[in-house]
């Protein structure tokens, strides 16, 4: 149990080669009908992702007047250039930078300052605190936003961080209702990891009169860097994939980060579907380059949390 | 092994204890007490306040005006709002659907490319690009596909002639749900796959080659050897689609053409999210809605939660 998080991310992130199915042997006829399954389902699969590319690229007027299922005369980028300039992409980038950045680093301090304390302090509470988090993250965020969108209403905020004046309608608020929410899936992988590092480490610390925020930042922190790039690199691609509370909790649209944003643009600046669909796959390209530079802490992170016990 | 340190680990740690300093205590203090405040305002006093809220008629306006109102929002949720039942019943479809087509197979495709072959990764990719984009951009993809006069759906069935038989596949409330399922179901199998694919990666080879050398076939050996053994991930696995089915939320929003509300496609998270955007203010009904969302999911969460947590007791 102890060493298991660490043991387990080393063998999800090589494919680790089985010496006994190593060994050459003549193709048999099941591998290779395996293989038609398998790229015949990763085509099925890749389709409507690609009937979106292939929209995306032909010109509206060669498509409506050919129509859409015809060998293309022209590919074109001009929709995705049209898409940037006329819906005002880079501002709408921004409004996710903005909330994503902040909303990823506070999760993964406050969570890894909980799972300090739930793993190196046996206080008494710490098994309820640690199902707390994880209840409270795995609740379905509509069974909250009734009594939330009211107290966000209510909630007052400086001036200078909210024009509103309030939680409602303003970027912290949204940062607030990610950190609250993602706190508890983090604490939940963090105190696992946590969990596999010795008490010796800070017990010599201690020993040598470390107080315990140096215990905290010099020591624990730098140790968990494999947990917290797995986590970065999952958090950021949820939060800025996150469409239901930028939706609900923003009341203009202009405030709101790229992915919830293009609801609106769909129906005001997409006036065709090959616009719509360029429009789409730019919003999904920050979150492709991330998976495909960072593919192994991606899918580390997601199993983290879930492939224990 | 932890027991052993446990055991040995308590009367050190209490003496730590004793040694904090006070200053110690405060940063402590903070680390937690900050996340916690943040989380238990923002999560859970939500979800206590629905629950209170929903045995009043408060329109949302002032403290004031919050009147006790009995069970009467649960009487008008079950018997007289015309998309109840309909959201329930839909609830339920997504949930059954999610349960018996996508979770299985990819299950079983993970199954298949945990088998060591060649270009296992570029499948593992293809498969699961659904689940790195949002849903949201989901739906838009799925709209594309979807779109009655050139998606390319209706463009291969020639279903598309206004004249003739034109399958509105979004619109018409008798083919959107499924429709939309298809979509979901599109991202689920991704999401189950990699998960279970992590789960037979801890999974001792030796116990299926032994079951080989015993003359077991491939399905006995998964049915009887490998599928019982990853019952913690399988626990995982129905936890995440159950939870998956009470969320749904953003694929019918987008789908149903950014107006949150569609004939076919009502879904209990979509009544709760028109209620409060709208003008109606009607928190005390949407409250309502929200605490059976609540119940459902606390059903599947606590059980699962303690049953993990005991097992990491010991």
């Amino acid at each position: 149990m102890t060493a298991q998080a660490p043991a387990k991310r080393v063998r999800t992130a090589v494919t680790a080669p089985r010496p006994v199915h190593k060994a050459r042997r003549k193709v048999k006829p099941a591998r290779v009908l395996l293989h038609v399954f398998l790229s015949v389902t990763a085509l099925v699969w890749l389709i409507p992702l690609l009937w979106a590319v292939y929209t995306s690229l032909r010109p509206y007027e060669e498509t409506a007047s050919r129509g859409f299922l015809t060998f293309p005369k022209a590919i074109t980028g001009e929709n995705y250039v049209n898409a940037w300039q006329q819906a005002e992409f880079p501002h709408y980038f921004w409004n996710s930078i903005l909330i994503t950045v902040p909303a990823v680093l506070l999760t993964l301090f406050f969570a890894a300052g909980i799972a300090f304390f739930v793993t190196r302090f046996s206080f008494r509470f710490n098994l309820a605190l640690l199902m707390l988090f994880t209840a409270g993250n795995l609740l379905p965020p509509q069974a909250l936003i009734t009594p939330l969108f009211q107290l966000y209403l209510k909630l007052p905020l400086p001036a200078w961080m909210s024009d509103s004046g309030l939680f409602y309608n303003s970027a912290w608020g949204v940062i607030a209702i990610h950190v609250a929410f993602q706190c508890g899936f983090c604490t939940f992988v963090l105190s696992n990891y946590m969990r596999t590092i010795p008490h010796e480490i800070t017990e010599a610390a201690l020993v040598d009169g470390a107080p315990v925020w140096r215990q905290f930042f010099q020591i624990i922190l730098p140790l968990c860097r494999p947990a917290f790039a797995a986590l970065a690199t999952l958090e950021s691609i949820w939060i800025y994939n996150d469409f239901f509370w930028a939706l609900v909790l923003f009341q203009t649209g202009s405030k709101r980060p790229i992915t919830s944003a293009i609801a609106n643009l769909s129906g005001e600046f997409f006036t065709n579907p090959n616009l719509v669909a360029a429009g789409a796959l730019m919003t999904a390209i920050p979150t492709l380059i991330l998976y495909f530079l960072l593919q192994k802490q991606f899918v580390a992170g997601l199993t983290l949390g879930s492939s224990k016990g | 092994m932890t027991s052993t340190t446990k055991a040995a680990g308590r009367p050190v740690r209490r003496r730590k204890m004793r040694r904090l300093t006070g200053r110690d205590k405060l940063v402590l203090g903070l680390l937690v007490g900050i996340p916690l405040v943040i989380h238990l305002a923002l999560v859970w006093f939500p979800a206590l306040a629905s629950v209170f809220l929903s045995f009043t008629n408060w329109d949302g306006i002032g403290l004031n005006t919050i009147h006790g109102a009995g069970l009467s929002q649960y009487e008008q949720a079950f018997t007289n709002d015309p998309s109840f039942w309909p959201a329930v019943t839909n609830n339920v479809l997504w949930l059954v659907f999610l349960l018996a087509l996508p979770t299985p197979f990819g299950i079983f495709l993970a199954y298949q490319l945990d088998k060591n072959i060649r270009f296992s990764r570029f499948y593992q990719t293809a498969i699961f690009l659904p689940m790195v984009i949002s849903l949201a951009v989901v739906g838009f993809i799925w709209q594309i596909f979807y779109q009655p006069d050139y998606g390319l759906l209706n463009s291969l069935l020639g279903t598309n002639n206004p004249n003739g038989t034109y399958l509105d596949w979004l619109g018409d409330p008798k083919l959107n749900l499924g429709a939309v399922l298809v979509a979901a179901g599109w991202r689920h199998t991704a999401y189950i796959m990699i998960l279970y694919l992590a789960g037979l990666k801890s999974f001792d080879p030796s116990l299926r080659e032994a079951a080989a050398i015993d003359g077991a076939n491939e399905r006995q050996t998964f049915f009887r050897i490998t599928f019982p053994s990853l019952r913690p991930v399988n626990v995982i696995i129905l936890v995440v689609t159950v939870l998956e089915g009470l969320r749904a939320f953003d694929l019918v929003y987008v789908m149903g053409g950014n107006t949150g509300s569609k004939q076919g496609l009502e879904l209990l998270s979509i009544l709760i999210t028109n209620n409060i955007v709208g003008e109606s203010g009607k928190v005390g009904y949407g409250s309502a809605l929200a605490v059976i969302l609540l119940i459902v999911s606390l059903v599947v969460i606590i059980p699962y939660l303690v049953q993990n947590f005991r097992k990491e007791q010991r």
